[in-house]
């Protein structure tokens, strides 16, 4: 015997639990709209589509570089805790030590030892 | 547990593993793996940019067990790191894809790619070497030829096998955007390169020059909706190929009806219950691999949670959907802040196309029968690496009580990635890549 339910009320109720069960997904949607309010309307749209196409940007400026390499002449050499090893861009200046080395494989796979 | 997951019941077992033990190199991820038409030669390609190619032994009579091994053929560095200072973009050497041309003479050939710039590679034997030069001594010094009082004819001598590898053709310069695919065509001549937004047709005997056919730039690039994650060719009809999107659409052109195939010919698309949207639903529908099957009948796309194959015929929905590990539906949040969300799991088909292939997480890879409609789960690790030990089938548990050999998915290792498998055009051979170390799997030969 289950008490009278007003049925307006639990529908909508009724609807999210049954979102949270028939529905880990949007379950999944709530938790990270929990964490992160602040992500974007557009799910999947351009900013995350530009970001995808902008990998492997490394913004180099050569001013900036060589007046920190002549500056570095009559300074110490910054220390090995350098910022992100990556970030060579925005407010870091570049110097010699940061840019990445960029030297090709020398050493063989290990698939072919 | 018997496991199946091949037509006629296939027993995998484990026969060869390639690559560092303990090694943590980011140049050694394996970032390609291919077989050649005939499944002779196995290439691999990593981020360091080196091409490892792997022949099989000719099979030995005595060796009644199993069948020949993969052994190192040749090894070279396809890409070398570059950076454009005028658009300040590092590069990467990383090998996005390498496909092999059939055989027409005694060399092979295959095109190798990383982001920009695609290369057509010619591998050569040499098993024997002239001597007996008459102006030459045996080591390459010159002789003093008033010192010559005789003449003989030189002869060629065997010597031990050497195989060069060589670029015979660079086609750069081509993509504004990141290649993601190249496939050959069934012509032999032509090939195609698509990139996020462009996809490019080449002549293989022609570097100079590229035809754009495939062009979704939008005027404004504020307005970009979708870019392009995978491109072919169709195995037999020279005009057709295909494209998948992030949309998770797919797109049949024919490149007779325009030069610009900018308007599909067959638009591929399930439709979704509006109801059920979310904000990963675009995310896990993004296509990360569309490959034909070898009939040319269908073609099969993956997405980050299944496998689907679609018959050319119908555009609306697919014909087989097979679910990769639909337990990671409860996972996106994590999946999405640790951007496993985004990793691109590539597939394949058997030789009859009657099995598919894919990967997953924790270095496991599943296979789906068509035929059977079973499906089976295999891990590939360096435990049980006997050679003819039978893999034993894996299970994960969802969500309540693990039986014992399970394994629950909140111990599953998402950093372990099997993202590239081939399949031997003609055996049951699989090649199956780990972050760093590549498998051979053979089915059980009695």
């Amino acid at each position: 015997m289950s008490a009278e339910i007003p049925e307006a009320a639990s529908a909508e109720e009724q609807k999210e639990m049954e979102d949270k069960v028939t529905s880990p997904e949007k379950a999944e949607e709530a938790k990270l709209k929990a964490r992160y309010p602040h992500l974007g309307q557009k799910p999947g749209g351009s900013d995350f589509l530009r970001k995808r196409l902008q990998k492997g940007q490394k913004y180099f400026d050569s001013g900036d570089y060589n007046m920190a390499k002549a500056k570095m002449k009559n300074k110490q050499l910054p220390t090995a805790a350098a910022p992100d090893k990556t970030e060579v861009t925005g407010d870091h200046i570049p110097t010699p030590q940061d840019l990445p080395q960029r030297k090709p494989s020398l050493v063989a796979s290990k698939l072919a030892g | 547990m018997a496991g199946a997951g091949g037509g006629n019941d296939i027993q995998w077992c484990f026969s060869q593993v390639k690559g560092a033990v303990d090694d943590d190199v980011a140049e050694d991820i394996i970032s390609t793996v291919e077989f050649n038409h005939s499944g002779e030669l196995l290439a691999t390609g990593d981020k360091g940019g080196r091409v490892v190619i792997f022949q099989q032994e000719q099979e030995n009579k005595t060796q009644t067990h199993s069948r020949g091994e993969y052994n190192v053929y040749s090894t070279f560095q396809s890409h070398e790191p570059e950076f454009d200072y005028l658009k300040s973009l590092e590069i990467e050497e990383k090998i996005n894809k390498i496909r092999w041309l059939p055989q027409k003479n005694a060399a092979q050939f295959l095109l190798s790619t990383n982001d920009k710039t695609i290369k057509l590679w010619k591998i050569s034997e040499r098993d024997k070497r002239p001597e007996g030069y008459n102006l030459k001594e045996e080591d390459g010094r010159y002789r003093d030829p008033t010192t010559v009082t005789t003449l003989r004819v030189p002869v060629f001598r065997p010597m031990d096998l050497m195989v060069e590898a060589s670029p015979r053709r660079i086609f750069a310069n081509a993509h504004t955007y990141h290649i993601n695919s190249i496939s050959i065509n069934s012509d032999y001549e032509t090939y195609l390169s698509a990139d996020d937004l462009r996809i490019n047709l080449w002549h293989l005997e022609i570097t100079d020059r590229s035809f754009n056919i495939v062009d979704i730039k939008p005027a404004n690039m504020e307005e970009l909706t979708e870019v392009i994650t995978a491109a072919e060719f169709h195995p037999n009809s020279c005009n057709t190929f295909v494209y998948s999107s992030s949309k998770g659409t797919i797109r049949l052109c024919d490149m007779r009806a325009s030069a610009l195939c900018d308007r599909h010919s067959k638009l591929f698309e399930e439709p979704e219950d509006p109801s059920n949207r979310s904000f990963f639903s675009e995310i896990i529908s993004s296509i990360s691999d569309v490959k034909f099957s070898h009939s040319g009948r269908y073609m099969m796309t993956r997405d980050y949670l299944s496998v689907k194959i679609w018959d050319l015929n119908m555009e609306n929905r697919p014909v087989e959907t097979y679910q990769v590990h639909e337990y990671l539906r409860s996972k996106l949040c994590s999946l999405y802040e640790n951007d496993c969300i985004f990793d691109k799991f590539e597939c394949c088909w058997n030789g009859s196309d009657s099995v598919v292939m894919t990967g997953s997480y924790n270095n496991f890879f599943r296979m789906f029968d068509r035929n059977t409609k079973r499906d089976i789960t295999l891990e590939a690790s360096r435990e049980n690496n006997k050679p003819r030990t039978v893999l034993k089938p894996r299970k994960v548990c969802a969500s309540g009580k693990r039986k014992k050999d399970e394994i629950s998915v909140d111990s599953l290792d998402f950093n372990k990635k099997i993202l590239h498998t081939a399949w031997h055009p003609k055996e049951n051979i699989i090649a199956v890549a780990t972050t760093n170390n590549l498998y051979i799997f053979q089915d059980k030969v009695n």
